[in-house]
């Protein structure tokens, strides 16, 4: 095994002395001199033509610079759909439209302003149930569109499925349901954003994506009348992510705005309420399953079909079935697959990116499905999983092509760390669930591309600019000691930038968990062209050839002759103070060698996948439903650890918050109305709700990953929900099929597995008119 | 309306002219320029603007300023030694992976803190039962939890991580 000096080791971020004494600026702490701040009006119905706004009474408050609405701004297109406005005009189709906006000397002042906004509605009947909202008579929530269903081309079917229905021995079907539940980043979203007078725009901004906003901003900027202007976007501190950054959201585009309209920065930033009720969703899924195996337990088929609601707008909660589609027809080996999604507009809120992206969504109901059809079919659950476990070297039929794969190791790892052989006492069940995510880029878009600059200055010192976004998840730490590494010097000496696209190269994204495996490559490439220019230049001046040289220590010296050595340092000096002196700069743009999806949705959209397995002890009180986790167990093949301790913050993160998707969150939606934006009733879990865990972590060291390494941001949340719903099952034989998983669904579901109605009494024992509660 | 407020901050004598509307967490942002002090939810359940007074663990967005009169406030800015030597609980934060997008961190680091200042020997229970009104959603607790257990004066043991090599012939 090769011995490295920082990858592999359990450095701490790079920011986290910054973050631990205070010092560090997120979007909430900018400020800059003449700005002003930016308020948003939102709709109050969920559905209602607008007939007239009154802004006039706002405009004349003293402090208030501008206010606008839908009717005084170019129409500015943006969201996946196109079907969005930064301010509504006509029409709200939702309680988060935004139909006017205020910039004032201050947040006081401009909230003011808002209430004195009067908008006249007219209201119109709303839709809430996707599956009402399919209907022919159904109100449109887009007039033009002329039907609720939108166009999206999430169909597939691999194989023949309905000849393997008729092969197989034994077969489930099942519905399964998720709700809306949100990131709930400790730090809230907001944007500051201004122009130069050449009408050049630099907006700071809480965003995952700053590569792709700024095409979005200059789209936004022509359909302003401002064109071949240059946008800068700056990532400032993010106070999480989670994939709530990956779109670009109205709040921004009204930032920008607001900007232009006042000729001064703006700065706009949500308070809770807002972060709850106007940043987009997880998106949810109501899902019918079945799969049925032949005798011997291997899977013959898997048939899916999905209804999502799409909410008022479209973001990317409407291609989650893009994503989806893996572990539909990769987890496990499937030879016959087939799947559907509808996509339906409501007045609901939308969706849009959150780590796993779909795939919890679809796992809860595979991994569910799984266990039942184990014990259709009379196999083991563990065994059952082992017999169609993925290995190195499948191919799916949708041709993803399996490298690394720790699927079986992942399985044993959960069996003995769990103890799931030992004896169950009462109200006690083990359950297991597995995973698969892309752990090597994923070509979403036509470019999965990073780029990396990186210079040397004259002291040793290395700046590494990074398209990469890090967002806490350590992307900026493990960049380091990659170079580091490479380079022979220490993470201290590495100052890495990832922030601004004035300075940085473009990079498609922190999401899919790919950072770690193309930002990394990316850095690694430039790294090791950094290093044949410092061998190139060591071997001038230290007449020594460049392959018997070492970079070690700070310093280049020879494998042989310990007395022919340099500091970095003062090589650097040497080769930039002499005649035809040269620095050392280097750049590489690195784009992975995995496929778009085609027509077919066929195509290896990861270099290497990332396998997992869940395991989960509970134990039920079945007087009150409650559901208490007594073990976790979460083993990911991820390749190689380069920094063990933030991968470890990865998997705890993804798994505490797999529980609360799985046990208490749920954002409770009443026509269209969020009724819990606050942590007081949106139950996120806390430090009581800590579980016994632990995190086996397997190094199966990826062919194509840098120093073999493969992503981790999102598995540790993907099988959480169905790890659960299988240990309850195992604990006292209930099968619960719509998240959250709470008490009061449990507790219903074991009182009708008993027989006892609502009101607590056993069948046939109803002594007349005791039982008063309509069923 | 307006009053002068006289305390100690971080350490330093205050007097100031307050209004009497204002929040401890207005005062310290947006009046003093603290900025380390975070607003989370601004109703008093996330944690993300605890500051100690006089010692104990408040949010400050819900402490009126004008109530600081005679005490003492310590912010994150305050919790290094002035020389620039982190605080132990900061050092562990630091080091054993108790910081990642770092919003939550100086409230959570100035709760751990009001902890072990009274009971230097908490466990875990304790220690857990002292950051619940924190709320993070990167970590999942785990090592802000071993970061200040690690502060803590008890012996503990370190939450069990089981890793191993799949091939050792790579």
């Amino acid at each position: 095994m090769n011995q490295f000096h920082t990858v592999g080791k359990r450095i701490p971020k790079l920011d986290a002395m910054d973050k631990a004494t205070g010092r560090s600026q997120y979007i909430q702490d900018l400020k800059v001199p003449g700005m002003l701040y930016g308020k948003i009006l939102y709709s109050k119905y969920p559905h209602a033509k607008i007939v007239h706004i009154d802004t006039s009474k706002a405009k004349k408050l003293p402090g208030v610079r501008g206010v606008l609405t839908g009717y005084d701004i170019p129409e500015i297109k943006f969201g996946v759909y196109k079907d969005n406005r930064p301010l509504k005009a006509g029409k709200v189709r939702s309680y988060r439209d935004e139909v006017a906006a205020v910039a004032a000397v201050d947040p006081e002042t401009a909230e003011e302003a808002v209430r004195l906004i009067e908008v006249t509605y007219e209201a119109l009947p709303g839709i809430f149930d996707p599956v009402a909202a399919m209907r022919e008579d159904a109100p449109l929530v887009h007039e033009a569109h002329k039907t609720n269903i939108l166009k999206m081309p999430w169909k597939l079917h691999y194989g023949d499925v309905e000849e393997a229905k008729k092969k197989a021995a034994y077969i489930v079907e099942e519905n399964f349901s998720t709700t809306w539940v949100t990131h709930c980043c400790l730090g809230a979203s907001g944007a500051l954003a201004w122009f130069d007078y050449a009408d050049n725009l630099t907006i700071y901004s809480n965003t995952q994506i700053p590569s792709l906003a700024q095409k979005d901003f200059i789209d936004a900027l022509d359909a302003m009348g401002i064109k071949n202007r240059r946008v800068r976007v700056i990532k400032p501190l993010l106070g999480g992510g989670f994939g709530s950054k990956l779109d670009t959201y109205a709040y921004e585009y009204i930032a920008i705005l607001l900007a232009h309209h006042t000729r001064k920065p703006v700065k706009i930033v949500f308070d809770r309420q807002e972060e709850f009720i106007a940043t987009s969703t997880r998106q949810p899924t109501l899902t019918r399953i079945a799969q049925g195996c032949d005798k011997e337990g291997r899977l013959l088929f898997r048939d899916i079909s999905m209804i999502l609601d799409n909410g008022a707008y479209t973001s990317w909660g409407a291609t989650t079935p893009s994503v989806m589609m893996m572990p539909i027809t990769t987890l496990y080996k499937v030879p016959n697959v087939r799947y559907e999604a509808k996509c339906v507009y409501t007045n609901n809120t939308y969706a849009q990116a959150m780590r796993g992206y779909g795939n919890p969504q679809a796992t809860f109901a595979i991994e569910s499905s799984m266990d039942m059809l184990a014990e259709a079919a009379g196999i083991d659950r563990v065994v059952f999983r082992e017999i169609n476990a993925n290995e190195s070297g499948y191919v799916s039929p949708q041709n993803f092509k399996i490298t690394t794969c720790g699927l079986k190791e992942c399985i044993d790892a959960v069996v003995r760390e769990l103890d799931m052989d030992r004896p169950k006492e009462k109200g006690e069940g083990v359950g297991m669930a597995s995973l698969i995510h892309v752990g090597g880029g994923a070509r979403v878009y036509k470019s999965d591309g990073c780029g990396t600059i990186i210079k040397v200055d004259d002291f040793g010192k290395v700046n590494v600019f990074t398209g990469a976004s890090d967002m806490g998840q350590g992307a900026d730490t493990v960049i380091a000691q990659i170079v580091a590494e490479e380079l022979g010097l220490a993470v201290d000496d590495i100052h890495v930038i990832h922030t601004d696209t004035d300075v940085c190269p473009w990079d498609v994204g922190a999401h899919a968990s790919r950072t770690t495996f193309v930002a990394g490559n990316s850095a690694l490439g430039a790294a090791k062209k950094i290093k044949a220019q410092v061998l190139e230049v060591a071997s001038r001046i230290l007449d020594t050839p460049g392959d018997r040289l070492v970079l070690r220590d700070r310093s280049i010296c020879s494998v042989e002759d310990d007395t022919r050595t340099m500091a970095f340092g003062k090589l650097l000096r040497k080769a930039h103070f002499s005649r035809s002196g040269r620095m050392l700069m280097a750049e590489y743009f690195y784009d992975p060698a995995n496929e778009n999806l085609g027509r077919d949705f066929r195509g290896n959209l990861s270099m290497t996948y990332t396998f997992g397995v869940h395991g989960v002890r509970v134990k039920v009180d079945e007087e009150t439903g409650k559901v208490k986790i007594l073990d976790y167990v979460a083993a990911h093949d991820v390749g190689k650890a380069i920094n063990p301790m933030l991968l470890e913050g990865q998997v705890y993160g993804g798994v505490m918050m797999g529980i609360g998707y799985a046990l208490t969150e749920q954002i409770l939606s009443e026509k269209g109305q969020c009724m819990n934006p606050n942590f007081r009733d949106y139950k996120i879990l806390t430090a009581k709700d800590v579980v016994p865990m632990k995190a086996p972590v397997l190094e199966s060291s990826d062919p194509d990953g840098p120093f073999g390494a493969k992503g981790i941001g999102e598995p540790g949340c993907v099988p959480t929900a169905p790890a659960i719903a299988n240990a309850i099952y195992d604990a006292v034989g209930v099968r619960i099929k719509d998240l959250p998983m709470t008490p009061e669904r449990v507790l219903a579901a074991i009182r009708e597995n008993q027989g006892i109605d609502l009101c607590g009494i056993q069948a046939g024992k109803d002594p007349g008119d005791a039982c008063v509660v309509e069923e | 309306m307006e009053r002068v407020v006289s305390f100690v901050l971080n350490g330093s004598e205050m007097q100031l002219r307050i209004q009497d509307h204002w929040t401890l967490l207005h005062l310290l942002r947006e009046e003093l320029g603290l900025l380390g002090t975070k607003e989370g939810c601004g109703s008093g359940e996330c944690g993300a603007c605890t500051v100690l007074v006089d010692g104990m663990a408040v949010n400050s967005c819900l402490y009126l300023a004008a109530e600081i009169e005679g005490k003492t406030v310590r912010t994150i800015e305050g919790l290094a030694s002035p020389e620039g030597t982190l605080h132990p609980i900061q050092k562990a934060f630091v080091e054993q992976g108790g910081i990642q997008c770092g919003f939550c961190s100086p409230g959570m680091i100035l709760s751990a803190k009001a902890l072990l200042d009274e009971n230097p020997a908490a466990g875990e229970d304790e220690i857990k039962e002292a950051i619940a009104g924190n709320i993070c959603r990167c970590t999942g607790y785990v090592q802000i939890i071993e970061s200040i257990r690690s502060v803590s004066s008890t012996a503990q043991e370190k939450v069990k991580v089981v890793a191993w090599q799949a091939d050792e012939e790579d």
